[in-house]
């Protein structure tokens, strides 16, 4: 069910668009200015409901009437409480983390919850980036004080009006389970004096609980949607098929950017099925062909039989090994000073590690292939996708269909999987499919249209996590103490040329290049960047710069460490500096959690660790690991997470294994997209390989208690997973994994 | 006109023959329960069982399952050892973003269909076929054991 009873906020834009751009520019916003303008919202809500036929879920659940004290929550008279999620919920659980914090602070019963995604809208940015959007695992811990205060005011208007009632001060009642006691052990339910709550002015303070009272969170929650999503019936995005849709694939340039030069669409447009093909306007100034069919399958059948012939004149075309080779020699020239440190002790060192690492292009290749439906007409624009980038995108829909973005109504829908595809800055596949919509609206036709992508358009789509080299000279002493450590990478800048580039790209440097290089090891390290300039569009994959950062870093500590002679925890614990007390505490929790050093391995089996932070939070890991036949095998993995508050440790637990399987995946063979002549080599998941069942290591998760507010956790559970598996097969074989995915036979 | 029985009931379609039952399904009936992963039998999303097989609906043409009897994810909540494996996911909180479930949940309900009592092994060679990007594979694992317990 999606969420027309929102539609109320577009009646009310002055507050909200006021609001929001304070928020953008970083004003500072009071909490209390926040919830008061969500609160004219709230008003503006409740009337949209009581229009007859404004919405669909008025009509399908005909409730009486409906308590929203602002537009993120609503306590229906039938006791159900429906959270609205200002995120995408694509696997992470948000869609159930978020309806806890309410539920915590307002003293809902659990069972009373339910949750929604909330469409495009300003009061739905994120508190601290100021854009509507899901990623840098920024949900529960951005949000974590915005929906407890959301619940405590509306518990707070819903004792009120219970109190007025009965005639009782209102600091007289108490509240557990959805209901109001009174001081007579009089008993009411909030959907009862909904209604009445909503009449009461809202609440100008109110106090969140101590985490001492917490009863909701901290306790292992399953998810609200389990159910839904073990017998079929949850919609995603691709399952949208609002009435009279029609399908498009579109032909994409096989080399990024590239244009049409002869199209013969006559074989094509012979399909039964097929009702029309346009040349359209496809990514990075490139021209495509859109086949728009009954259905999907037609629709492909007809892109099969298009006769195109490519104009790839006035695009670069980029080759790996080529790239490969042009990076390694940039490697090793000095490049853009990220970070300074004196290594002039690095020539007379009298031992020494020179390394370089290679890493490839990633595709995120979530299970639910992209997919976006626009229905536009003149002056309006309705789109449904499963997008992380709500306000970017809104933007982007506008300006490709000639509209203001109040024009634009964006819902967000349940999302099979993204790892970040879903949030792109050039909006490109939400912006292609308006492309195909205006095209079809051009022809004459009207009505929905939705594109899909094919898992061959995915793999080949681009926006992959960029390639990269890494180098490192690092001199050590005799007695292996690290004296100076000189580090460049090579690779293409995420952010450059994007809306974020101003706040995060400094001096030419890209904050998401060489984040997780240097902490929390106390060592001379001078780090510069090379920006390479390659056709080939790059984007964030879970996790980002850590995904290689963390592997280069930890895999260089530990070799240091062998060449130590010390144990690759002392030596760890010994370069973490005093500021960084939670690598120490995960990493103890791992080692004392796992056996590591105390418990004998099976014969062919060892130990690696590795500990990294992302997103505030600290992740360890110890891994048990053999080789078998030149073969390398995870057997288990023992992770120690330092989150903070832990919101909900089953939740927790789901993302940490889906990391370490994410990790894993990295290190298997054919985890690589490479490219000839401009042409992406992979096309499926034949030859784009992911983890399988089989892989799955047995996973074992401990949580470090903590107070303090909740720390990122989508992505932190990936970055040190890689390095250990190489560390414990580099104590097995001597060898050093110098190259993701893993190539022992050639190490 | 074809004529497909899919969850015990004869349903006529009207798609071309060569159409494969992945899009009969969800383009012709809205079915939406099967999902599209990779379109090339790689990925086991669209697992359906044909007779109670097992098979990968997105390259298996409609003209293959006439007179045949096809089941979807739509049905297993009557099924009993569908809603056992249904059950064994709500506890062990296997979805993450849920895309793949249906077609593991198929996967696993064929698998203790033939095999009460599965292993590790067994498991793990049943369910190769079927990709989960969000790393539900130990809860999995977990949930089809149970199942089997439950079903004793």
């Amino acid at each position: 069910m999606r969420i027309e009873w929102m539609n109320g906020v577009a009646s009310v834009p002055e507050h909200v668009s006021e609001h929001a751009s304070e928020l953008a520019a970083g004003a500072g916003v009071s909490r209390r200015n926040f919830m008061k303008a969500a609160g004219v919202l709230g008003g503006g809500l409740v009337l949209g409901f009581f229009v007859p036929g404004a919405n669909r879920f008025a009509n399908a659940q005909a409730p009486k009437a409906v308590y929203a004290p602002n537009a993120f929550l609503r306590i229906a008279p039938d006791n159900t409480i429906t959270v609205a999620v200002n995120r995408l919920e694509f696997g992470q659980g948000v869609n159930t983390g978020l309806p806890m914090l309410i539920a915590e602070e307002l003293d809902a019963d659990w069972s009373q919850m339910r949750s929604e995604l909330a469409p495009a809208a300003d009061v739905y940015k994120d508190p601290l980036f100021g854009i509507q959007m899901t990623g840098g695992s920024g949900t529960i811990n951005h949000s974590y004080t915005q929906y407890r205060e959301i619940g405590a005011r509306a518990r707070a208007m819903l004792v009120a009006a219970a109190a007025q009632q009965w005639k009782v001060p209102p600091e007289k009642c108490k509240t557990a389970k959805g209901m109001i006691i009174g001081p007579s052990g009089q008993r009411v339910s909030y959907g009862s004096v909904a209604d009445a709550a909503m009449k009461l002015p809202l609440p100008e303070k109110v106090t969140l609980k101590d985490p001492k009272q917490f009863h909701i969170i901290g306790k292992p929650t399953p998810r609200l949607d389990a159910r839904a999503k073990s017998n079929g019936s949850q919609k995603f995005g691709i399952d949208n098929y609002p009435q009279g849709v029609k399908v498009a694939v579109v032909a994409r340039p096989t080399v990024f950017g590239a244009k049409v030069g002869k199209l013969d669409a006559s074989k094509a447009k012979a399909i039964k099925g097929v009702l029309d093909v346009f040349e359209i306007a496809t990514d990075r100034g490139g021209r495509g062909v859109a086949v728009i069919a009954d259905g999907y399958w037609p629709a492909k059948q007809g892109r099969d039989a298009l006769l195109i012939e490519w104009d790839n004149s006035g695009v670069e075309k980029v080759s790996s090994d080529e790239q490969l080779n042009a990076y390694k020699a940039l490697a090793a020239q000095p490049g853009i000073v990220a970070k300074d440190a004196d290594i002039s002790k690095l020539a007379s060192a009298p031992q020494k590690i020179i390394a370089e690492y290679e890493f490839p292009y990633l595709a995120h290749a979530p299970m639910e292939p992209l997919n976006c439906v626009v229905d536009l007409k003149a002056g309006s624009c309705v789109v449904w996708a499963g997008t992380q980038f709500q306000t970017i995108d809104q933007g982007a829909i506008a300006r490709t269909a000639g509209l203001k973005p109040e024009q634009v109504t964006l819902n967000t829908m349940m999302a099979g999987g993204g790892f970040g595809r879903r949030a792109v800055p050039t909006s490109d596949y939400l912006v292609e499919a308006v492309n195909v919509a205006k095209a079809y609206m051009a022809s004459g036709k009207s009505g929905p249209v939705k594109v899909m992508w094919s898992r061959e358009d995915d793999i080949r789509g681009g926006y992959y996590r960029p390639s990269h080299v890494h180098r490192a000279e690092i001199g050590l002493d005799e007695t292996g103490n690290i004296v100076a450590w000189n580090h460049t990478v090579v690779g293409q800048s995420i952010l450059t040329g994007t809306p974020f580039e101003s706040m995060m790209v400094k001096n030419g440097v890209d904050a998401t290049m060489i984040e997780g290089i240097g902490e929390p090891y106390q060592v001379p390290l001078k780090l510069s960047v090379h920006n390479a300039k390659q056709n080939v569009p790059v984007l964030w994959w879970r996790s980002v710069g850590s995904t290689h950062n963390a592997f280069v870093m930890e895999t260089l500590i530990d070799e240091a460490a062998r060449l130590a002679g010390a144990d690759p925890v002392a030596y760890r614990k010994q370069l973490i500096g005093k500021d960084h007390p939670r690598h120490i505490t995960a990493l103890n929790l791992a080692v004392e959690k796992s056996g590591y050093g105390k418990k004998a391995l099976p014969a062919g089996h060892a130990w690696g660790v590795a500990v990294h932070e992302s997103f505030g939070t600290v992740v360890a890991y110890v891994v048990e690991a053999s080789v078998d036949k030149g073969v390398p095998k995870l057997h288990q993995v023992t992770g120690a997470i330092h989150c903070n508050r832990a919101v909900n440790p089953m939740s927790i637990e789901a993302q940490a294994q889906g990391a370490i399987l994410m990790g894993l995946g990295t290190t298997l063979p054919g985890a690589a997209i490479t490219l000839k002549d401009g042409v992406v080599n992979q096309q499926n998941f034949s030859d784009y390989m992911v983890a399988r069942m089989p892989d799955m290591p047995k996973v074992e998760i401990h949580i470090v208690p903590s107070d303090d507010p909740p720390s990122g956790m989508g992505e932190p559970g990936l970055p040190p997973l890689a390095p250990a598996f190489a560390n414990a097969i580099a104590k097995l074989t001597g060898k050093r994994m110098r190259k993701l995915p893993f190539d022992l036979a050639n190490a | 006109m074809v004529t497909l029985n899919i969850n015990g009931h004869d349903t006529q379609v009207e798609a071309d023959p060569s159409t494969p039952i992945l899009w009969t399904l969800r383009d012709n009936l809205n079915m939406t329960g099967t999902k599209f992963g990779c379109g090339a039998a790689l990925c086991g999303a669209c697992t359906v069982h044909l007779n109670g097989q097992p098979i990968r609906s997105c390259v298996t043409p409609i003209s293959a399952a006439v007179g045949q009897k096809i089941t979807t994810i739509e049905a297993m909540e009557s099924d009993k050892v569908g809603k056992a494996v249904q059950d064994a996911w709500v506890k062990h909180d296997v979805p993450q973003c849920g895309y793949c479930q249906s077609g593991q949940v198929m996967s696993a309900t064929a698998l203790l269909k033939s095999n009460k009592n599965p292993s590790d092994a067994d498991i793990d060679s049943a369910m190769s076929g079927n990709i989960c990007r969000c790393g539900t594979y130990q809860r999995i694992r977990a949930a089809i054991k149970d199942a089997s317990k439950a079903l004793a």
